[in-house]
């Protein structure tokens, strides 16, 4: 098997402000997203040779993406993969460079959550029509059974009663919170503190309205070209150490091994992306990260399964400020998708964006910016449980 | 001096032959995609033929049949006609009388100083129980008065008004066609005395003789009844009472009396003096005056006239009930569609107002509205364009006949128009025989024909432009 580390670089990057976007439409967000891009890169929309656009229900085909840009019948592809969709299609992008088909193509993907009545439904539509008899719970029960058994198999461990535990997780949605005030384009801002996680009202136990990430829409692209190309439009382009992703194949709930205290798509997405990337130590070499924060056990079992902590050993680090803009790694230095909001499709793309900016220097508020990174990791993870699908990419300077 | 400055009307395309449901004549009757709000854009724009739309800061609906209990119908007209952002808008209903109530309202503003050109639009499609004598009786149209004080066609001489409690014809929130008491206690006790107290007082208040009028346009609940009143007042029903058009047309409702009103102003000449009553729950009497001015509005628009001429006949009962909603369509799966009304409001300056884009790098119309050029790539370098009573051709069309609609065949043109642009629309009134390549169309307000469902589920109408042969 061979690998795409050092192959492919991204040489700009857009995003738009995330939030309850009223008066903005599909192709608004692909146009103000792609053009900071190009004139980030410094290059013409048409130097662009490929596309590939993601949205979950922000349009079918890659022609939201060529209609808004007016693309002169470049082949565009629409990636959906849920939760890890902004990823994806980033992934996607880059092998489609790193074939050596084309030079110089572009990731898109955008989100309209706010469309929909009252934002990400409850249940979300199936493409087409189905028999209604497959089992489907809301997504804060996809996340919360995980939430639920970390509790029980760590209560004694931890001497944790309910309250206690909440604590916990509210440290991450306080750290979240404070990065976004940092932000100016994510869409909540607000500091809060552990009270106030504590004061409000429950969504699913063990989350209350602060546990679970935001509603918005937004958009985000990047520019995805050679090293050698990329040598020429600037010094400070990034490179790709790895792109992982992994497929759950429903393991999790029908054998009974799995225990719900881990996600097994994480674990194998990073095994599969540290082992490209040649990464021994995670907790050690990645400087800086963004997780997929959709609620916040997710980002806690995620520092497990991503090696950022020894398993069971996340909630010492959280409260020891491991992963804070001070601490030793910090994680959602933007905050994550507490502030953003979880445009699903937009979402990786937007993570990367600020992976791309820290390990460049250029962060759009220097109280956030991380000194010195060498390696970024990006993570998501999506869909149902045991059909999760996680992301894993890692980018680093060049040398 | 306060009064008309230009006037339109709507009448829709298609007569039921009324020897399907045992009458005699025409009826005008809404095709399946038009409602009271698509027949008063109809109606407003071809009273606006040739105004500065600019200029006009008032615009008020008159109709008893409003789609919604709690949402503005005038505002959708407003967009629709390309009206300003700061124009007044409100709903005048429930009543028959709504049409000169909205007419009364926007002279008193003229004359008061709070507007200065106020677009009064009336405009009915009353439910009417199948085999009912309403059913014979009803018609469906619109009438569009602009009001000013400047180059004024028709100034109003004087009003009176008088009440009538009484139950005689109704519809209550729950009910779905019109109800009506006892005719002969209908018109004994509530028409004709009404009319008489209405009319007379206003004679008696200004010094008016019957002589005096050229013309006197009363609303009539049947096509007797008003040849009666003016009978009984003193004016010769043959030469001075205003055909109430019930074997072409029927009874039109809230748009009745104005609609009527245009029909005698297409015949009337300066200097003519012209008495306007309406009817329900009492009586609205005007006088009305012509001026020169009548002369330079007659000409450029389809009018009562060009609309009456312009028809197609339909003897197809069921598919008349289907079109009113009486008969249920089969319930084959239909097309799936999601509403948002935060896309429809981003929207609306496409779908309600007939708005693309004209680069100001290259010129080159577009539609919809782009923020790239789709010519020379330019960005961000649009200004609004405005598609409203532009003629086009077909450039390509097709007729599918089996996506389930109220009609089949569904036509999908690409239409060309004059003066740059191109859109991709629905067809309404396609004559199968007709429809070709090059035919030259125009553009009309309708409601979106592909997605009934999604009105029924979310309770709320869609709008969208189609294309339609000329209608002359």
């Amino acid at each position: 098997m061979g690998s795409i580390r050092d192959k492919v670089a991204i040489v700009g990057m857009g995003c738009t402000k995330f939030g309850e976007l009223w008066d903005k439409s599909i192709p608004d967000l692909v146009v103000d997203s792609c053009y900071e891009a190009f004139e980030d890169a410094g290059i013409e929309p048409k130097d662009i040779q490929a596309a590939w656009y993601a949205s979950r229900e922000s349009g079918f085909t890659g022609a939201h993406l060529s209609r808004a840009l007016k693309t002169e019948y470049i082949p565009v592809t629409r990636v959906e993969n849920f939760c890890c969709g902004g990823q994806d299609v980033l992934r996607n992008t880059c092998y489609g460079v790193a074939s050596g088909v084309y030079d110089i193509a572009l990731a898109c993907g955008i989100e309209k959550t706010k469309d929909h009545h009252g934002g990400f439904g409850l249940f979300i539509q199936e493409p087409l029509d189905r028999g209604m008899t497959e089992w489907d719970i809301p997504p804060a029960s996809q996340f919360g059974q995980y939430a639920t058994s970390y509790y029980y198999h760590y209560r004694d461990y931890y001497g944790w009663d309910a309250e206690g535990f909440k604590r916990l997780l509210a440290l991450i949605d306080v750290k979240n919170h404070h990065n976004g005030m940092l932000t100016p384009k994510a869409h909540l801002h607000r500091e809060i503190t552990v009270e106030d996680v504590l004061k409000a009202r429950i969504i699913s136990w063990p989350f209350g309205l602060y546990d679970a990430c935001g509603m918005s829409d937004g958009g985000a692209a990047a520019i995805v070209t050679t090293p050698e190309i990329a040598k020429s439009i600037r010094k400070d382009y990034i490179l790709v150490k790895a792109q992982a992703l992994a497929a759950g194949a429903g393991q999790s709930t029908m054998q009974q091994e799995f225990d719900f205290l881990r996600f097994p798509e994480n674990v194998a997405a990073a095994k599969s992306a540290y082992k490209e990337a040649g990464i021994t130590n995670a907790r050690e070499e990645i400087s800086i990260a963004e997780f997929h924060d959709c609620f916040s056990t997710t980002e806690l079992i995620t520092y497990e399964d991503l090696e950022f902590s020894p398993r069971g050993k996340a909630p010492e680090d959280v409260q020891a400020g491991r992963f804070t803009l001070e601490g030793e790694q910090p994680v959602n230095t933007d905050g994550g998708l507490k502030c953003f909001g979880h445009p699903l499709s937009a979402s990786g793309l937007r993570m990367t964006y600020e992976i791309y900016k820290q390990l460049q220097g250029k962060v759009d508020n220097p109280e956030r910016q991380i000194k010195n990174p060498k390696l970024g990791l990006i993570h998501n993870i999506g869909g149902n449980v045991g059909i999760h699908m996680a992301a894993v990419t890692i980018y680093g300077l060049p040398e | 001096m306060v009064g008309i400055t230009s006037y339109g009307v709507y009448v829709p395309l298609f007569r039921l032959d009324r020897q399907v449901i045992g009458g005699r004549g025409e009826k005008a009757i809404c095709n399946f995609d038009e409602d009271s709000i698509t027949m008063a854009v109809a109606a407003a724009n071809d009273c606006l033929n040739g105004t500065d739309r600019e200029t006009v800061d008032g615009l008020y609906l008159a109709t008893t049949t409003s789609l919604y209990k709690e949402h503005l119908g005038a505002t959708t007209v407003a967009m629709a006609t390309d009206l300003r952002q700061n124009t007044y808008t409100t709903d005048f209903g429930n009543s028959l009388r709504a049409g000169t109530a909205a007419l009364k309202a926007a002279i008193d503003a003229v004359q008061a100083g709070s507007a200065k050109k106020v677009l009064v639009t009336a405009s009915d499609c009353r439910p009417s129980a199948p085999g009912s004598a309403l059913e014979q009786n009803f018609g469906d149209g619109a009438a569009a008065l602009l009001i000013g004080d400047t180059d004024v066609a028709v100034t109003i001489e004087g009003s009176y008004s008088v009440y009538n409690e009484i139950i005689d014809v109704w519809r209550n929130n729950t009910d779905t066609f019109v109800r009506s008491w006892e005719d002969r206690f209908a018109v004994e006790q509530g028409y004709l005395p009404t009319m008489y107290e209405a009319v007379s007082g206003l004679m008696q208040k200004y010094n008016y003789k019957p002589a005096d009028f050229a013309k006197v346009v009363f609303y009539t609940p049947d096509a007797r009844r008003g040849a009666e009143v003016a009978r009984r007042l003193g004016f010769d029903a043959k030469t001075q009472l205003q055909n109430p058009l019930f074997d072409v047309m029927g009874n039109t409702g809230a748009a009745f009396p104005l609609m009527l009103l245009v029909a005698a102003l297409e015949e009337a000449k300066a200097g003519d003096l012209i008495l306007l009553a309406s009817y329900g729950n009492g009586g609205d009497a005007l006088a009305l005056k012509v001026n020169e001015p009548i002369e330079k509005i007659r000409n450029n628009r389809l009018g009562m006239k060009g609309h009456l001429t312009s028809k197609r006949i339909m003897t197809d009962y069921l598919k008349y009930l289907r079109w009113r909603g009486i008969v249920p369509l089969d319930k084959t799966p239909g097309p799936v569609a999601t509403y948002s009304a935060v896309a429809a409001k981003r929207e609306y300056n496409q779908s309600i107002s007939i708005h693309g884009s004209k680069c100001k790098a290259c010129g080159y119309v577009q539609y919809p509205p782009q923020r790239v050029c789709t010519k020379c790539h330019a960005k961000d370098q649009m200004e609004p364009y405005s598609f409203l009573g532009k003629k086009g051709k077909i450039v390509t069309y097709n007729l599918d006949y089996i996506t389930p609609r109220t009609e089949t065949p569904i036509a999908t043109t690409e239409v060309d128009f004059e003066g740059g642009g191109r859109i991709q629309c629905y067809m309404t009134e396609v004559d199968v025989d007709q429809i070709k390549v090059d035919l030259p169309v125009e553009m009309t307000f309708r409601r979106y024909p592909l997605w009934e469902e999604v009105s029924l589920r979310e309770g709320v109408y869609l709008y969208f432009w189609e294309s339609r042969p000329l209608r002359a």
